[in-house]
């Protein structure tokens, strides 16, 4: 028989050997280093954490081919990078380097306002944030292979994400209650493909790995959003904008694994330093929110 | 039977699932006391380095050399898994049990773009060719004289046991094929009867 590349149990194997992980933002070489070294199961390779985007303002793109490279020379964990929303032109350089999963993400400044990119004509992988189970399954039929409930970057403030992980999970809930011939009703409802919903009343979960991402700043953070039900976590800026990033990193991990064991969790959060200073909600303006781009 | 899952980071859900599909009861291993009352242990895919690292940290590497100092505990290691049992890794090698005598190159095949699923002809197994699911996998290089290769893939051994121990460089648990855990199974209920009590 001949071999298959590029199918979708391909693509959505990758992100389920990541489940129980940690998948951090590095913008050089020495941070995946330090990322892999502290038990990171995968990189985020990116020119500016979150949190810098944030400060810096303008239009935020795609990394340097350069940077990615130089990541990918560094570890030899996964390195994914992220591409602005719909372009599919940044997607298929990416792809063209190798990184091993792309991020459709709301972090950049979108290209189009409104279609995201058709994610089935590419052999790499895709992860795509969501606020909401619509949205997630939105994102799935445009082929992502991974989903991480969005939160709302570079705050590292918690909150959006406990919101948003909370929304997917009452809504699969619903639909799981939901009796079959009302079934065409709901999809209508959260503007989502009916077959997907009909996967995940069967499932009992969205059918692909489901991570937490967008605010998660400390190792409690980290163990909170596992024991909501996230498969794994995304850390942006929390990490290299903390204190004491080798020991964040570590902690975060730890966390993670140990998610349901509080007294790990208390050991590995002693001493760690500073977290990365947060932002209340309330001061964002509603330019500055990010999970509203592409939804 | 109870067959331990190793449960740091990876492909658990689903080894658990095909295990008690398989006939034994699958327990979560994140600890060395989960380790009690196994007869044997499954190490899944996920990422070695990160797994070895953690293992070693939370005493499972030493935990599991005690369990397995009489030969009796099997233990069954895919991808990631394979690594962990393999005497020697070429590169950075993560920390491991390094019980079979066979050399494994990590992500020998590329990068994701170049992972692939084919069907498999395993003999030991008989009828249908195995739905492999190949995720930035390893390669067996040198093998020692000990080793048994059950299945190749283009000229190399992509499966192989040696006494109790089992290793795949592809993914067993993502399809709904389970005659590798039904093997590995059958496997445990000989290393405990033949050779000796459990």
């Amino acid at each position: 028989m001949q071999e298959q590349r590029g199918t979708y149990n391909v693509k959505s194997g990758l992100a389920e050997m990541l489940k129980g992980g940690v998948i951090m933002d590095v913008t050089t070489p020495e941070q995946a280093a330090i990322a892999e070294r502290a038990g990171a199961v995968a990189v985020m390779a990116l020119e500016r954490v979150p949190a810098d985007i944030r400060k810096a303002g303008g239009v935020a793109r795609m990394a340097d081919p350069r940077i990615v490279k130089s990541i990918q020379e560094a570890v030899s964990i996964p390195v994914m990078a992220k591409v602005r929303i719909g372009h599919f032109v940044e997607a298929q350089v990416l792809e063209a380097l190798e990184v091993d999963y792309i991020d459709e993400s709301e972090v950049l400044t979108p290209a189009d306002d409104q279609y995201h990119i058709d994610k089935w004509q590419f052999n790499v992988p895709f992860v795509c944030g969501a606020r909401d189970l619509g949205e997630a399954l939105r994102r799935i039929g445009e082929g992502a292979a991974m989903i991480r409930t969005k939160g709302e970057p570079g705050t590292g403030n918690v909150v959006e994400a406990v919101r948003h992980l909370r929304a997917v999970n009452a809504q699969i809930r619903q639909v799981v209650a939901t009796p079959e011939a009302e079934l065409a009703d709901l999809a209508k409802e959260l503007r989502a493909p009916l077959d997907l919903v009909k996967k995940v009343k069967e499932l009992g979960r969205l059918p692909v790995v489901n991570f937490s991402a967008g605010g998660v700043a400390t190792a409690a953070d980290a163990a909170l959003m596992m024991q909501l039900g996230a498969d794994g976590i995304f850390v942006g800026s929390g990490i290299f904008k903390s204190q004491n990033p080798e020991k964040t990193a570590r902690a975060i991990v730890r966390a993670t694994l140990h998610y349901n064991d509080p007294k790990v969790i208390a050991e590995v959060s002693e001493d760690v330093g500073e977290a990365m200073p947060g932002l209340e909600m309330a001061t964002l303006e509603a330019k500055d929110r990010m999970q509203d781009r592409g939804i | 039977m109870r067959i331990g899952v190793l449960a740091i980071q990876g492909d658990v859900r689903e080894h658990l699932r095909h295990t008690e599909r398989a006939g034994a009861e699958a327990v979560e291993v994140r600890l060395p006391r989960d380790l009690e009352n196994t007869q044997g242990l499954i190490m899944p895919g996920g990422e070695s380095t990160t797994i070895g690292m953690l293992m070693a940290e939370y005493g499972l590497i030493d935990a599991l050399r005690e369990r397995t100092r009489d030969g009796r505990y099997p233990i069954y290691g895919t991808c990631a898994g394979l690594i962990l049992l393999a005497k020697d890794v070429v590169g950075k090698s993560p920390a491991r049990l390094g019980y079979v005598d066979i050399e494994a190159s990590r992500n020998a095949y590329g990068r994701q773009v170049a992972s692939f699923e084919v069907g498999l002809d395993i003999p030991a197994l008989g009828g249908e060719p195995f739905p492999a699911v190949f995720i930035r996998a390893p390669k067996i290089g040198r093998m020692g004289p000990g080793v048994t290769p059950l299945a190749s893939y283009q000229g190399d051994v992509v499966m192989a046991e040696q006494g109790p121990y089992l290793v795949s460089a592809f993914h067993p648990e993502m399809s709904a094929d389970i005659r590798i855990h039904q093997y590995f199974l059958k496997k445990v209920e000989q290393w405990s009867t033949v050779h000796g009590v459990s």
